[in-house]
């Protein structure tokens, strides 16, 4: 047996190596250093169990406890060093059958145990950390409640909480206090309960979408009704919480109490649409409300509008003071209001002492006219006012449509244009809308708002209408006449918007513009054609001859083109030269020392005196149209037309007596050219001669006479 | 001074986590159930698992070895889990007992083992930090103190980056680190690569696509330039078990299989 230790330490030694080897597949995060040094350990270790007597297991446990706190836990290293332990470790006397299977049998059950140790350790420790952190978060969770509830509960503004079925699970505090209600009151309590006559419509439409998970919030003004039945207006903004999946879950209200701002803004707004003195609706209001119910109104809906004002209101102003004036019209808007609020209509002053009535879904042109009445009736007792017993009449248009016919503001021009026909009508009745004269009011008025913009445009024109001597066709004169092409109206003609320059001022810069184009075309008419040329006849209004600086244009117009001021002569009417008084007189006389003439248009009309052309400075005189135009060429001339004739030979022996050239306008026939000729008149004017034409025609004209 | 949190999260054990998955290949039973489901998968499909863990656990220990080495007394271990086997503290004071360990995990459980472990140690801490939110893990106090001018940091990114996914664009993240760091700091990294074991790659992302920590393997170009600002020390970025190795047969004959990529940079 004296090889035995020999064969013992040798095996010692291989068993080692081994032993080495099966720890470093798993030991490989270790420091080598540290391996081999466990490695040395345990097979120490073991080798001593080997050896020990009688057998102990607990030196085999103690190798296995030191592997599996070493982390070298996996269960294929217990197989493997098993086996290693049964193969080579060599036994001893006490015989390799016993011996071995104890040996591995201790490492395993050591390893297991160990193993039981460290993993309920290592389960223990995992455990305890995850309650550390499951506490840390329960506490932070619950620090963060107190927060969100704190500060749920001390919002200065109004929370309040649904679930999706509508039922109100909280309120906070200023919620509470802002409904005057305890949350006894609230909870169990539907938020559809919540409604307020004076919801705006879309409220409710919107809740809807919320709580059915098509919108995600929305913002509104509402009112609510408090605990104690008072009204209290919010801001209200509800915002729609989903859970993890998405699904609505409950329903979030915030509320900003807003009634005082909301109460001031009524009573601006009181102050904005109603008039102070009278307490009726104003212009503002009145255009909202009937704008509104065009904004609703069906395509059948007729509707009526009485357009009132006032007889004689300026007169009483005037002599019993503005105070009397106010209280005539307190006392006219009370009687319009008691006698047509009761019928449903609306009373508004548009201003000064005029007043409007709206009647909505009206029946017909007879209700409208049946309110015009009652308005008249109501205003049927005279006023007291200050010891006076005023008298008020008043004018009314009337005017009663389908909605779908007009809009808004035209209804109201229209109304009021109806209101002046009225007037003119002869005051103290109501006038029906009438839509011929209507659209030529309109067009008035649709002139001088366009006409400014109109000449910077340059939708001006002139048309040039020939002259002619009567005794053998030539071609004396052209007259200059002004044109507008409306983008919207077509060509106008000077009737249609003279009268309306004149009134705007508008007549100045257009008249300037005239005479520079016209001079500018006769000048380059003189040059082509030389004596050849007409003369040029440029219509004056009576506004334009009261400005002195109509000289000063027609100087540096003369001036620029180098017209030869024979060649120019200016139409004035006899309304411009009445009176010698007249500041005109001057202006003219000034213009007929630049060299040019002058010449009284549209004679015959003004009936006025005749003294007038001792002191006038003009050459001229052109027999209005009137006179001309009534005289059928007729087989058997009646009285009248014989009357006729007879003035127009007065007035050539007129014109020729004060050395005045006389034109005839309106000369539509042959026949009454040569009845002119035969009574001696000059010249005439008129379709028979030609008719107003573009510049162009007008050479064609004056080269033919050139020919011939 | 904790966070203020105001909507703080819930602890879930029922999700597995990548903390306690890795514990679990390493042999350890800090883990509950659902982590050892989903690990037990992940061994199913690629039984390298275990051995691929213990390797970068191993380069763990030579990499922060070597850097105690060159003189480097101050680590920063961010993702570092549950840190049972090796963990850096002990590791760097084999060679400087003063060495000093501030940890970072975002997993709260994680935070309170590692809580647990360090509880007696004055000279480790642990902080709860997300490596996603560079700017809030840097101005953490315990950070702070520890990345104060003066001696250099040894960063420890190893197996956590590839938990970043790429929208959160983690060159930047590693940017943001670099430059707050002393001169003289090292960055330790270990990524998973795509080209180590393409064949796995497809499904061990997929398993841990359904953790809270999704993996996203990449390539070694895109590890390579975690590196810009640094100076790649010998032998650069190489496979896990190739780096410095204990001794040559510890590299086997198959490093790529480790799928690990590694290196360590410093800071100039």
């Amino acid at each position: 047996m004296t090889a035995a230790p020999v064969t013992a330490r040798g095996s010692a030694a291989d068993f080692h190596e081994a032993w080495e080897e099966l720890l470093h597949g798993q030991g490989m995060a270790m420091h080598p250093r540290t391996l081999r040094r466990i490695a040395a350990s345990t097979s120490g270790l073991l080798h001593r169990a080997r050896d020990e007597t009688p057998f102990d297991p607990a030196l085999a446990e103690e190798a296995a406890a030191v592997l599996v706190n070493a982390q070298f836990t996996d269960p294929q290293l217990l197989a493997e060093a098993v086996e290693l332990l049964q193969t080579q470790l060599v036994p001893d006397e006490r015989g390799p059958d016993i011996c071995q299977p104890a040996l591995a049998g201790a490492f395993a059950a050591g390893w297991a145990a160990a193993l039981r140790d460290r993993t309920l350790r290592d389960q223990e420790s995992i455990r305890v950390a995850a309650d550390s952190a499951r506490r840390e978060a329960e506490q932070a969770l619950h620090a963060s409640e107190a927060r969100f509830r704190a500060l749920f509960e001390n919002a200065a503004i109004g929370i309040g909480v649904g679930d999706v079925e509508g039922n109100i699970l909280a309120a906070n505090r200023a919620l509470l206090e802002m409904f005057g209600a305890r949350l006894e009151d609230l909870q169990g309590r539907k938020v559809n309960d919540l409604v307020h006559p004076e919801d705006s419509p879309d409220v409710w439409g919107a809740y809807d979408e919320l709580i059915g998970g098509r919108r995600e919030c929305f913002q509104c003004d509402k009112p609510y009704y408090r605990g104690d039945g008072e009204v209290v207006w919010t801001h209200l903004t509800v915002s729609l919480i989903r859970d993890e999946d998405g699904s609505p879950c409950y329903q979030v209200a915030m509320l900003e109490d807003i009634t005082d701002r909301y109460r001031l803004q009524e009573r601006l707004r009181h102050q904005a649409t109603h008039d102070p003195l009278t307490g009726l609706p104003n212009r503002a209001a009145f255009f909202e409300h009937l704008e509104e119910l065009f904004d609703k109104a069906g395509p059948h809906t007729r509707f009526g509008l009485c357009y009132v004002d006032l007889d004689g209101f300026k007169v009483v102003n005037d002599s019993l003071g503005h105070d009397s004036g106010d209280q005539l019209l307190v006392e006219v808007a009370a009687r319009l209001k008691a006698a047509l609020t009761p019928m449903g209509h609306l009373v508004a002053r548009l201003g000064g002492d005029e007043f409007v009535v709206l009647l909505e879904d009206s029946g017909g042109e007879h209700e409208a006219v049946a309110v015009a009445r009652t308005v008249l009736t109501a205003l049927d007792d005279p006023v007291l006012i200050g010891g006076h017993r005023l008298a008020v009449g008043a004018s009314i248009g009337v005017l009663e449509r389908p909605v779908a016919t007009t809009t808004p503001d035209a209804a109201v021009r229209a109304a009021d244009l109806t209101l002046y026909r009225a007037k003119e009508a002869g005051r103290g009745r109501w006038t029906l809308f009438d839509a011929q004269s209507n659209a030529r009011a309109v067009s008035r008025y649709t002139v001088s708002v366009r006409m400014p913009v109109a000449l910077e445009r340059g939708e001006f024109f002139i048309d040039y209408q020939p002259l002619r001597s009567l005794a053998d066709g030539s071609l004396v004169a052209v007259e200059a006449l002004v044109r507008w092409r409306h983008p919207l109206l077509g060509v106008l003609g000077p009737d249609e918007f003279i009268a309306t320059a004149e009134d705007t001022g508008l007549i100045l810069p257009l008249g300037r513009w005239v005479l520079e184009q016209a001079c500018a075309q006769a000048a380059g008419w003189v040059h082509r054609f030389g004596s050849a040329a007409p003369q040029l006849n440029v219509n004056i209004t009576a506004h334009q001859a009261r400005n002195r600086g109509l000289v000063i244009d027609v100087d540096r117009v003369l001036q620029a083109t180098g017209l030869d001021p024979a060649l120019l002569q200016l139409e004035i009417t006899e309304s411009t030269a009445v009176g010698p008084q007249d500041e005109s007189l001057g202006v003219l006389q000034e213009l007929v020392e630049l060299g040019l003439s002058l010449s009284v248009d549209d004679f015959g009309t003004g009936w006025s005196n005749l003294a007038y052309l001792r002191d006038l400075p003009v050459s001229a005189l052109k027999l209005s149209g009137s006179f001309v135009g009534d005289l059928n060429e007729s087989e058997q001339p009646t009285e009248a037309e014989c009357v006729g004739w007879r003035i127009v030979s007065g007035m050539v022996s007129l014109a020729h007596t004060l050395g005045l050239t006389l034109t005839a306008e309106g000369v539509e026939t042959e026949a009454a050219a040569d009845r002119l000729r035969m009574l001696g008149c000059d010249w005439g004017q008129g379709w028979h001669f030609g008719r107003p034409v573009q510049p162009d025609q007008i050479d064609r004209l004056i080269a033919a006479a050139h020919i011939v | 001074m904790r966070r203020q949190n105001w909507t703080p999260g819930w602890i879930d054990l029922d999700t597995p986590n990548a903390a306690r998955m890795y514990d679990y290949y390493l042999g350890g039973s800090h883990n509950f159930a659902a982590d050892r489901e989903t690990a037990r998968k992940a061994i199913a499909l690629w039984p390298e698992l275990p051995m691929i863990m213990r390797a970068n656990r191993a380069f763990l220990r030579r990499s922060v070895h070597y850097l105690a080495g060159e003189g480097i007394t101050r680590f920063l271990d961010i993702g570092s889990g549950i840190p049972t086997l090796g963990p850096v503290h002990e590791v760097a004071r084999e060679v400087h007992p003063e060495a000093r360990v501030v940890y970072v995990d975002r997993d709260p459980v994680a935070v309170a083992h590692s809580r647990l472990l360090i509880e007696d140690d004055p000279q480790s801490q642990v902080v709860e930090a997300d490596l996603t939110d560079p700017g809030d893990l840097l101005s953490q106090p315990e950070v702070q103190e520890l990345l104060r001018p003066g001696d250099p940091v040894g960063v420890l990114l190893v197996a956590v980056l590839h938990f970043v996914t790429d929208a959160q664009d983690p060159h930047k993240i590693v940017a943001v680190l670099r430059d707050a760091l002393p001169p003289g700091s090292a960055l330790v990294l270990c990524h998973a690569a795509l080209e180590g074991r393409p064949d796995q790659a497809g499904p061990h992302q997929e398993i841990y696509s359904r953790t809270a920590t999704p993996l996203t393997m990449r390539t070694q170009e895109q590890i390579t330039a975690f590196f810009d600002g640094f100076e790649l020390v010998e032998p650069g970025v190489v496979w896990l078990p190739q780096w410095r190795p204990d001794s040559q047969r510890s590299v086997g004959s198959h490093p790529e299989r480790m799928t690990g990529l590694v290196g360590v940079g410093r800071r100039p």
